[in-house]
């Protein structure tokens, strides 16, 4: 019994669908729109992801150590700051590293050159590259080589000096630009969203709307809620099945035209990016499209139903 | 089967049912006639629970009709058969669908539906459009389709609210005869016109209605 009904459902919603030519393939232009609206927002996400990471990553503080300060000390320090939560990575270089990569550096800069080669000894100390999880992370690590912390005893005698106030005002402007960025991104978000499901909804409120009359006679004639309700909803659905099939396709030729000629642009390959997220796509397009397309008709449909 | 009891229907300051009192007893044909506006609809549609009375009570058999829940509103409505002058067909099905349709809505099976919705169309002599849209008829063949969707479900009782209303007199005949073919088989009646010639070819009692109120009804010889 159930489920003759629910086949009778799903088929009153193909017929429907059917039959309504036109108006249903409106319907899914529109829902089309809006999933494609969705997709250019989760590109422009990743874009927007990308180029903040390959920014941050740019951003880092160094400590310079005295040319006499012991390795031993500064590998302790370098474990200490390891062991911060705030901190992602810490790099040593060494005093001879730094002096060759000083000289590979100005290899072209002979006075340089030859000035180092003058002071015979290596005038360069050791230091340690810090790089924090989160740009706005940086003052604290700073703070922590100032103070004579605890963890390691007299360090502070040996750090010639931390580049972080030079960097400062660099690092305070890009967190600045970073949380704004996100914040306009998620709100540009949310609108498009907002508008295109006003949109969609109201347009299938629209195919539903020729079928006012219908609903009454439906419900005269005895049928329950559901069985009016049901083919609708399935119509819905339909229409965001079509909608995520088209939309899909669609971006195919856009991505990779974009892979081919935006990479640089973009600092990403989106062709590569879009079919290694081809499946979580999918399914959020997919679930989009079917949720909105029921819960349009759903809604739509209630009106008419309370006599 | 049905009891009105000293029923008023006000719309804000239009008076559409005036204290009306009247049974009809199972198996019968009434015949309310009326001028536009004296209230036959209105009448029909209380029985339907389309409208409740401003005052009084609407009894369909025991069931209180006024009071009547969202869930039992199914089940009343399953067992009355509509017409109405505008024939509110389903326009995106076909002749066969549209008959399916009510059978579907009481939860009939695929078998019942495939035997008896071919059977009921030739029963109305429409053997011959079952697969045609309603904007594929005329509005003689379009009412018969709508009368043999009324009583698919064999239904206690059958409402014509002015079937013949859109319809010239050869057709109007034919839905005459249909409808009394159906109470001969003991089906109750309830038959809406303004138009005397019908009336006079059913044959059967009449209660006539003025500016909302009963002023004649054959069975009591007012």
């Amino acid at each position: 019994m159930a489920i003759t009904t629910l086949r009778r459902i799903i088929k009153g919603g193909f017929l429907n669908f059917k039959r309504n030519g036109l108006v249903s393939w409106a319907a899914v232009l529109v829902v089309t729109i809006t999933l494609s609206v969705i997709t250019l927002i989760i590109f422009l996400q990743a874009v927007l992801h990308f180029s903040l990471t390959q920014i941050k990553d740019k951003v880092d503080v160094t400590i310079y150590f005295t040319t006499d300060a012991p390795e031993d000390k500064i590998m302790l320090l370098k474990t200490s700051l390891e062991q911060l939560p705030e901190v992602a990575q810490v790099s040593y270089t060494s005093r001879e590293d730094a002096l060759k990569i000083f000289r590979d550096r100005h290899s072209n800069d002979y006075p340089t050159i030859q000035a180092l080669d003058e002071i015979g000894d290596n005038p360069l100390g050791a230091y340690l590259n810090v790089k924090a999880k989160e740009v706005s992370q940086y003052e604290n690590i700073a703070n922590f080589m100032k103070s004579d912390n605890t963890l390691v005893l007299g360090s502070s005698s040996i750090i010639d000096k931390v580049n972080y106030h030079q960097n400062k005002l660099v690092i305070d402007r890009l967190n600045t630009i970073i949380s704004s960025a996100q914040k306009l991104g998620f709100l540009i978000t949310l609108l498009l969203v907002i508008i295109s499901i006003i949109i969609t909804f109201n347009t299938i409120r629209l195919t539903i709307f020729i079928s006012k009359e219908e609903i009454g006679v439906m419900r005269l004639v005895g049928a329950s809620k559901m069985h009016v309700r049901g083919p609708f909803m399935i119509e819905g659905a339909i229409y965001g099945i079509i909608a995520t099939i088209i939309t899909i396709l669609l971006f195919l030729p856009v991505t990779a035209w974009l892979g081919r000629n935006m990479t640089d642009f973009l600092g990403i390959n989106m062709y590569d990016y879009y079919i290694s997220n081809f499946f979580q796509i999918f399914i959020m397009l997919f679930l989009s499209g079917v949720a909105l397309g029921i819960v349009s008709s759903f809604l739509a449909v209630r009106k008419y139903l309370n006599k | 089967m049905i009891y009105f009891n000293n029923v008023s229907k006000i719309y804000k300051d239009a008076v559409a049912l005036e204290d009306v009192t009247f049974t009809v007893e199972a198996g019968e044909f009434v015949s309310i006639v009326g001028h536009s506006g004296a209230g036959k609809t209105t009448l029909t549609k209380m029985i339907l629970a389309e409208e409740n009375p401003s005052e009084g009570t609407v009894f369909f058999e025991s069931l209180d009709v006024n009071k009547i829940k969202n869930k039992d509103l199914t089940k009343l409505r399953r067992r009355i058969g509509v017409v109405f002058q505008d024939y509110k067909l389903l326009s995106n099905k076909t002749a066969y669908e549209n008959i399916a349709f009510a059978m579907e809505a009481v939860g009939k099976t695929e078998e019942e539906i495939a035997s008896d919705v071919p059977h009921v169309l030739e029963l109305v002599d429409l053997g011959h459009r079952i697969s045609h849209f309603p904007n594929q008829m005329s509005g003689g063949e379009q009412q018969r389709l709508a009368i043999a969707r009324a009583i698919i479900n064999q239904p206690e009782l059958i409402i014509a609210d002015e079937p013949t209303g859109n319809l010239d007199p050869v057709n109007t005949h034919e839905i005459v005869q249909i409808l009394k073919k159906i109470n001969d088989f003991g089906t109750t009646v309830i038959l809406t016109t303004h138009n005397r010639g019908v009336i006079e070819s059913v044959d059967k009692r009449v209660i006539t209605m003025e500016n909302g109120k009963i002023t004649r009804d054959t069975k009591h010889n007012k």
